[in-house]
């Protein structure tokens, strides 16, 4: 008999993701699929609105990365306002949105690993989740615990320096930005009193990596082999090819690091990128179109920007970068658990960049804004912590938003969240005719490899509300699981 | 005495009020020392396993799922709280209440500029995806609210004094600053 599986995000009671597992006639999976079961409208209902609206509007389809689509939104109005692309700001300008976004980069990456995955690997995935949350991590690691508190605090700060509010800021205009910071700002988080201060947050992110890597050698089949399958990896670098998470050209290499995308400037991204529409999730699944839907799916996120950058611009993260390509002796990688070490790599490489900006003059006194002949179309592109996020607006001469396209990360990384359910899938649902809790808990980390939470396609944090269903070859549901 | 029991959860909003409850910073670990959280996406507890002192609510309704967790807060939670915009009025995606829900799915499927391929016109519609209500629902529609925290998100010092205040069933000292909302 054929089977099917659901793990259901909580579905019912708090669901935004959902799995289903469908088995066929001698119990094997035969099908996956993770359905996003979130749709808000967004691409409509700011039609009409005024453009400048755009970056304090949209920012509110995820609080927990609002910077990003702050900062894309803005950049795709500089070309509306005829600022240029990326590179046409004052120095103050573009010096203030970038702390504001390694701020971000920082507060969001540190939440990730110290509030969401931590716990799996400090408990086990196979732990009572009771205690495998970061209440728990509270108790028990209190040390680990305040590390992370005071640093996603850290980055919240920046942001709140730099665009006036810790969520869902006002910084970005188009054009620029609209405060310089002050010389006490500066001051502090130069020379606050531990921990707050950059050097401190350098030296924990720093011990942050050692904590992964030393995870790593006393759990490598865990991190190796959990999860391995061969994908495509896009991200923006710098014209350089340095890791740059604010602006840059398109780059993407497939699974053996051959270029397939070679550093095309980003406007261009309707000719490169299309997205197919399935009917069992609100979730798009964009690919490359030379590669066509079945190939051109890619990865997008910490693991795919070190998989397609040749090099981290500050000196201890290029250290730590080193280290991550010689394991896979240059190659791209292709282990979604090795997401949580490109990660931290990041962490390390924002707490440096803020440092850099921190020292910049340009911060605290210059033109902030840019202003030149109006355009009516603006796209702009931005490296979230999660991944590339696009931003696509089109206006009228009211300035008006007629149009308005979002690519966010988490669509981006819809195929890999299917591959990386399916392999976890096959791996211990075969033969099954009940899911586990052990079942359930290994989806969970398979997704949260990519997303915490889902956030912008869902919206549960932490915990993946999943709900899983198992089905038979004629579609009989035979068990369902959500989660305690 | 027992601790108070809280519980929270996200309906449609961003999870930037959950953020803001976190931006209380080093008071969250005192605030795990005060009281006891059941039911949170913050820690690992899905499903109601008691009765709640204070449920927090971040988020309206916008599809058949986010009702029915509503009311099972509301049976069990003696206090409810709308935390935020979304909550209180609908928020951000109340925005489409004035637009017919079609339109807002043949924008998204349909007519986008990076869909170029979808020749057969598929819109999803399949019977493991919840459908989506016609409009977003403020909380206090559905079911009785207690009380309201204004803000987008409303800052971390509000919901920390109010939580306070309920905890310890006093009456809230908010300075005007504080309360400020946009």
């Amino acid at each position: 008999m054929n089977q099917k599986i659901i793990i259901e995000p909580v579905t019912r009671v708090e669901g935004h993701g959902k799995v289903t597992i469908h088995l066929d006639e001698e119990g094997n999976v035969a099908r996956t699929r993770l359905h996003i079961v979130e749709f808000r409208g967004f691409e409509r209902f700011v039609q009409g609105r005024p453009y400048w609206e755009m970056p304090v509007l949209v920012q509110r389809l995820c609080g927990i990365c609002p910077v990003s689509h702050h900062l894309a939104a803005a950049k795709a109005l500089d070309v509306i306002v005829g600022a240029g692309t990326g590179e046409g700001l004052t120095p103050t300008g573009e010096k203030m949105r970038r702390l504001m976004h390694y701020g971000q980069i920082f507060q969001s990456h540190t939440l990730h690993f110290f509030h969401l995955a931590s716990p799996d690997l400090l408990f086990g995935i196979d732990a009572d989740p009771a205690i495998r949350n970061i209440i728990g991590v509270a108790l028990k690691h209190k040390d680990l615990a305040v590390q992370g508190v005071m640093m996603r605090k850290f980055g919240q700060e920046i942001i709140k320096a730099t665009a006036g509010k810790k969520i869902h800021g006002t910084g970005a205009i188009p054009g620029g930005i609209n405060k310089h910071l002050t010389p006490e700002e500066r001051d502090m988080f130069l020379h606050g009193p531990d921990p707050l201060n950059i050097d401190k947050m350098i030296e924990w992110s720093v011990a942050a990596v050692d904590f992964f890597k030393s995870y790593h050698k006393k759990n490598k089949d865990l991190i190796d082999n959990f999860s391995v399958f061969p994908s495509n990896h896009l991200s923006l670098v710098r014209k350089d090819g340095a890791l740059d998470l604010y602006h840059g050209v398109l780059r993407a290499v497939d699974a053996n690091g051959k270029k397939i995308l070679n550093d095309v400037d980003y406007h261009d991204y309707l000719k490169y990128i299309d997205e197919e529409v399935r009917s069992w999730s609100y979730m798009k699944f964009p690919y490359l179109k030379h590669l066509g839907k079945e190939n051109g799916w890619y990865t997008v996120g910490p693991l795919a920007r070190l998989n397609t950058c040749d090099f981290i611009p500050t000196p201890l993260a290029q250290k730590e970068f080193e280290e991550f390509k010689a394991y896979t002796n240059g190659k791209p990688n292709n282990m979604s658990m090795h997401m949580h070490w490109a990660r931290l790599i990041e962490v390390l490489h924002a707490a440096e960049m803020m440092k850099e900006l921190l020292n910049d003059p340009d911060l605290l006194e210059g033109e902030l804004v840019v202003k030149g002949k109006k355009q009516y179309e603006g796209i702009g592109l931005i490296e979230a912590p999660r991944g590339t996020l696009f931003h696509h607006y089109r206006i009228n001469e009211n300035d008006q938003v007629v149009m308005a396209n979002l690519i966010v990360s988490t669509t981006n990384n819809n195929q890999p969240m299917n591959n990386a359910v399916n392999v976890v899938a096959k791996k211990m649902m075969t033969g099954q005719r009940e899911i586990t809790e052990a079942m359930k808990n290994a989806v969970e980390v398979a997704i949260r490899a990519y997303d915490p939470c889902l956030s912008c396609a869902t919206h549960a944090l932490g915990k993946m509300p999943l709900a899983l269903y198992l089905y038979d070859k004629d579609d009989n549901l035979i068990d369902e699981f959500i989660s305690q | 005495m027992s601790k108070p029991v809280i519980a929270t959860t996200s309906l449609a909003g961003c999870f930037g009020c959950h953020m803001s409850i976190l931006d209380i910073d080093e008071k969250i670990l005192d605030l795990i020392e005060l009281v006891e959280f059941n039911k949170s996406p913050i820690d690992d507890i899905k499903h109601f396993t008691k009765q709640c002192d204070i449920g927090l609510i971040e988020g309206g309704c916008c599809n058949s799922e986010n009702i029915h967790v509503l009311r099972e807060f509301r049976e069990h939670c003696k206090i409810l709280v709308s935390v935020g915009e979304c909550a209180i009025m609908g928020g951000l995606p109340a925005f489409r209440n004035n637009i017919p829900l079609k339109e807002c799915l043949r924008e998204a499927y349909l007519l986008s500029p990076s869909v170029q391929a979808n020749h057969e016109y598929i819109i999803p519609n399949d019977e493991d995806i919840p459908m989506i209500l016609d409009k977003v629902y403020p909380c206090h529609e559905i079911v009785k609210i207690d009380y309201f925290l204004p803000g987008c998100p409303p800052r971390a010092e509000l919901i920390w004094e109010a939580l306070v205040a309920l905890i310890k069933n006093r009456p809230m000292d908010l300075p005007y600053e504080v309360i400020k909302y946009d």
